[in-house]
C-alpha cells in the first residue's frame, strides 16, 4: 500500500486539570511573570463576565453570550497577537477583544444596543483595524482570509486571527475560508473555541469527524488541538502559528477544546438539553482555577494576591459599569448618518422626519 | 376550545400536519430536543421521533439545499431558520434552485417545502435578529409569501403553505408571538394561500398592512374614528400572490390608500401594492397614496430600536396627509 497523504492529530497540554505539568514547558513559560499577567486578565474577564450577565438580568443590558470557562483561549490568543495584526471576532470573544484595546465598556456598549461598542482603539492609541463582533456565524472566517492576503500582497509581516465556535465550522464559509488560506499559504490562524454545544446541539451531532482539527486537512494546512483550559497550551500553539505565517508559511487551524459552562446566552435555558453531571464535569477542567494552582504550586501566587486580585477585578469592572450606563447616548438620527459616505436621499429627508418624530414621542406633541 | 398564541398556533400546525401526513418533515438548527428558539418546534420530537424532527449541522445553505433535495422525494419539508436574518446563507439555494425548478423542469419535479423563519423587531434582540426582508423574497419569481398577523391565522396559512406544492415562505413576526391568545380550533382547515383578510370595514380610507403592524394599524383605525375618519383595515397575509383584487375593491368604496409596512419603506411591498391600485384604481383616487413604513436604514441596536417601529401615531399622520390632500 502506498500512502498518498498521512496525517494525524495530537492534542497539546502543558498542565492537567489540577495545574500539574505533564510535559516540560516551553522556554518562554519560565516567565513567571508573563503568567500571572495572562491569570490577571482571566480574572478580570470572568469577573466582568458575571457582571455582564447581571446587567441583562437587572435590564440594563441586552441579550449577553457569556464566555465562562473560555478565558483560556480568549487571554491565550489575544495576549499572543501583535499590536499590528488584525483580529476578526465572533460574538464570544469578549476577552480576546479586551486583550486587543476594545474595553470592557465597548463590550457593555455593544450588547447593551448602540453600535458605539464597535469603534474602538488599539492599545496603543491607534483606531483599531480589528473588526467588530460578528453575530452571522462563520461570515467572519472570510473576512479573516481577505485581511491576510492584503497583507500577503503588500508583503506585510501581519497575520490575520479569526475565531469560531465548533456549530459554526459547519458552515461552508468556513471550510471555504479555510480552504482558500491553504490553497494561498496565507497569514491567517482560524481559532476553533470547541465548546461542545452549539446552542442544543452537541458537537457529536454537528460533525462525523472525531476532531475538528482534522478539518484543516482537507485544507491543506496544519491542524491541531489544544487542551483549550490550558492556557499555556494555547498561548504556545498561537506563538507557533504566527511565527510559522510571519515566516510566509501559510495558516493554522487551533482547535482548542474546551466547554461553555454557562448558557448559550442570557436568552436561553441549557437546562432544558444538557444534564448537571456533565456541567459539574466540565468545572473540574476549567481554566482559571488550573492556572491559578500552577502559580501557587510555583510559588508566585497565594491567598493574599488572589484577594487583592479579586478586590481590584472588582473595581475595575464596577468603574466600567458607571463609565457604561453614563455614555452618553447617540441621538435617535445618528440611525441615517453612517450608510453612506454622504447622506442621501431618502435619508436626508428621514432624518428630518425622524427628528420630529422623537420630538413627538419624548412629549413634544401629540396626536390621535 | 384552547385559548393559544401565535406561536402556539404555529406548533399546533405543525403537530396536526405531520400526524395527518407522513410525509411531513421538521428540520432546522436546535428545533429537537431544544424545541426550537423560540418552542415552536416543541414536542414534535417526543411525538414523531429524530428521523422526522432533525437538529441540522449549523449551516443554512445546506438547509435550504437539503430541503430541495427532500422534497424532490415527495417528502414536505418545513424548515425553520432561527431568524430571518440567518436565511441568507441559504439564499442561493432558494433563488437559483428551489424557486425554479418546477420551470426549470416543465412540472417534472415540484418542491412542496415550507421556509419558516420568525422576523421583525420591536423586541430589543441583538444585531441581524429583527429584519423585516420580505420584499427580496417577493420579488423572486416563484416564490410564495405568507405572513400571518394572528394565532387563528398563523394555524391556517400554515396548514395551506405545508399543503402547498410550491415552497412557500413562511415569516411569522415574533414581536406578537405571545402577545395576544385566541381560540382557535384544531380542526385542520386550511386557509386561503391568496385570499388578503378585511379586519374592519370603513368608508373613508383603506390600510393595508401585514405581520406585526397590523396591531398598530388597528389602534390607528381606532383613534382615528374617534376623529371621525372610518379606516377599513385589511391584513395582506399572504404577500405573494398578492390579493390586489381586495385592495381594489376596498378602494374604489374609500377612495383613498396608506399601506403601512415594518420593512423599509423603499423598494418594498407597499411599492408593489401602490404601483398596482395606480395602474388599475387611479381614478378611483381622491387622493395621492400613502405609505407608512420603515426607515430607509438598517435596523438599529436596540437602544434607537423604538425610533425605528412604527406607532399608531405615524400611522395616524400618514391617514392625516392623504386625508388633507383629497379633492
Ligand atoms: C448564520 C447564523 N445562523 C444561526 C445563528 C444563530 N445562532 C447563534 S449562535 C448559534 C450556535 C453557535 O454555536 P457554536 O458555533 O458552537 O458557537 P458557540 O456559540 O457555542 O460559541 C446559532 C445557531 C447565527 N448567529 N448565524
Amino acid at each position: 500500500m502506498t500512502f498518498t497523504s498521512k496525517s494525524t492529530i495530537t492534542q497539546l497540554q502543558y498542565l492537567d486539570e489540577e495545574g500539574n505539568v505533564v510535559q516540560p514547558l516551553p522556554a518562554w513559560a519560565d516567565n513567571l511573570d508573563l503568567l500571572v499577567e495572562f491569570y490577571r486578565h482571566m480574572v478580570l474577564v470572568r469577573t466582568y463576565d458575571k457582571k455582564a450577565i447581571a446587567l441583562q438580568r437587572t435590564g440594563q443590558m441586552g441579550t449577553y453570550p457569556s464566555h465562562l470557562g473560555a478565558e483560556a483561549i480568549g487571554i491565550g490568543v489575544g495576549a499572543a497577537m501583535d499590536v499590528e495584526d488584525v483580529y476578526v471576532p465572533y460574538y464570544r470573544d469578549m476577552p480576546t477583544m479586551y486583550m486587543r484595546g476594545a474595553t470592557m465598556v465597548h463590550n457593555m456598549l455593544y450588547w447593551g444596543g448602540t453600535e458605539q461598542g464597535s469603534y474602538f482603539h488599539r492599545p496603543d492609541g491607534k483606531l483599531s483595524e480589528d473588526f467588530p463582533i460578528c453575530v452571522p456565524i462563520a461570515t467572519q472566517c472570510t473576512h479573516a482570509t481577505g485581511v491576510a492576503s492584503a497583507f500577503k500582497l503588500r508583503g506585510e509581516k501581519r497575520v490575520a486571527v479569526t475565531a469560531i465556535g465548533d456549530g459554526g465550522t459547519s458552515k461552508g464559509d468556513f471550510l471555504e475560508a479555510i480552504n482558500c488560506a491553504g490553497a494561498w499559504q496565507l497569514p491567517c490562524i482560524f481559532v476553533i473555541n470547541n465548546n461542545q454545544w452549539a446552542i442544543s446541539v452537541p458537537r457529536a451531532i454537528q460533525c462525523g469527524a472525531p476532531t475538528l482539527a482534522q478539518k484543516a486537512i482537507g485544507a491543506g494546512i496544519p491542524g491541531v488541538q489544544v487542551d483549550g483550559n490550558d492556557i499555556i497550551a494555547v498561548y504556545d500553539a498561537m506563538l507557533t502559528a504566527l511565527n510559522r505565517a510571519r515566516a510566509g508559511k501559510g495558516a493554522t487551524l487551533i482547535e482548542a477544546v474546551s466547554y461553555r459552562l454557562s448558557d448559550h446566552t442570557t436568552a436561553d435555558d441549557a437546562t432544558r438539553y444538557r444534564g448537571s453531571e456533565e456541567v459539574n464535569a466540565a468545572w473540574k477542567r476549567e481554566p482559571v482555577k488550573r492556572l491559578r494552582n500552577y502559580l501557587h504550586n510555583a510559588g508566585v501566587w497565594n491567598e493574599d494576591k488572589e484577594q487583592a486580585l479579586q478586590a481590584e477585578c472588582n473595581a475595575k469592572v464596577e468603574e466600567a459599569v458607571q463609565q457604561y450606563l453614563n455614555h452618553p447616548k447617540e441621538p435617535p438620527e445618528s440611525m441615517m448618518d453612517h450608510h453612506f459616505e454622504q447622506l442621501v436621499e431618502p435619508l436626508a429627508s428621514q432624518r428630518e422626519e425622524l427628528i420630529k418624530k422623537a420630538m413627538r414621542m419624548e412629549g413634544g406633541q401629540s396626536h390621535g | 376550545m384552547a385559548k393559544v398564541a401565535l406561536i402556539e398556533a404555529v406548533n399546533m400546525a405543525l403537530h396536526h400536519e405531520m400526524a395527518r401526513d407522513e410525509n411531513v418533515v421538521c428540520l432546522g438548527e436546535d428545533i429537537g430536543t431544544n424545541g426550537g428558539v423560540f418552542r415552536a418546534t416543541v414536542g414534535l420530537k417526543e411525538e414523531f421521533g429524530f428521523k422526522r424532527v432533525m437538529d441540522t449541522p449549523l449551516a443554512e445553505g445546506l438547509i435550504g439545499g437539503l430541503t430541495v433535495g427532500m422534497a424532490s422525494q415527495g417528502l414536505r419539508p418545513v424548515a425553520e431558520f432561527q431568524f430571518q436574518g440567518f436565511i441568507f446563507p441559504a439564499m442561493e439555494q432558494i433563488i437559483c434552485q428551489a424557486a425554479r425548478m418546477r420551470n426549470r423542469t416543465r412540472g417534472r419535479i415540484t418542491l412542496p417545502l415550507v421556509y419558516r423563519a420568525p422576523f421583525g423587531g420591536g423586541i430589543h434582540a441583538p444585531e441581524h435578529h429583527s429584519e423585516s426582508v420580505e420584499a427580496i423574497f417577493a420579488h423572486v419569481p416563484g416564490l410564495r409569501v405568507v405572513i400571518p398577523s394572528s394565532p387563528a391565522r398563523a394555524y391556517g396559512l400554515l396548514l395551506a403553505a405545508i399543503r402547498s406544492n410550491d415552497p412557500v415562505l413562511f415569516f411569522e413576526p415574533k414581536r406578537i408571538y405571545r402577545t395576544v391568545k385566541h381560540e382557535v380550533e384544531d380542526n385542520g382547515q386550511a386557509l386561503p394561500l391568496d385570499v388578503a383578510f378585511i379586519l374592519r370595514e370603513g368608508t373613508d380610507i383603506t390600510l393595508v398592512s401585514w405581520g406585526a403592524s397590523v396591531n398598530e394599524t388597528l389602534i390607528a383605525a381606532d383613534r382615528l374614528a374617534e376623529q371621525g375618519i372610518k379606516a377599513e383595515v385589511i391584513d395582506l397575509a399572504t404577500i405573494k400572490p398578492l390579493d390586489i383584487d381586495t385592495i381594489l375593491n376596498s378602494v374604489r368604496k374609500t377612495g383613498r390608500l396608506c399601506i403601512v409596512h415594518e420593512a423599509c419603506r423603499s423598494f418594498g411591498v407597499g411599492a408593489e401594492i401602490a404601483a398596482q391600485v395606480a395602474e388599475k384604481a387611479l381614478w378611483d383616487l381622491k387622493a395621492p397614496i400613502g405609505r407608512v413604513g420603515g426607515f430607509d436604514t438598517t435596523m438599529p441596536y436596540y437602544k434607537n430600536e423604538n425610533y425605528y417601529m412604527i406607532q399608531p401615531e405615524d400611522i395616524i399622520e400618514g391617514v392625516q396627509k392623504v386625508m388633507e390632500c383629497s379633492a
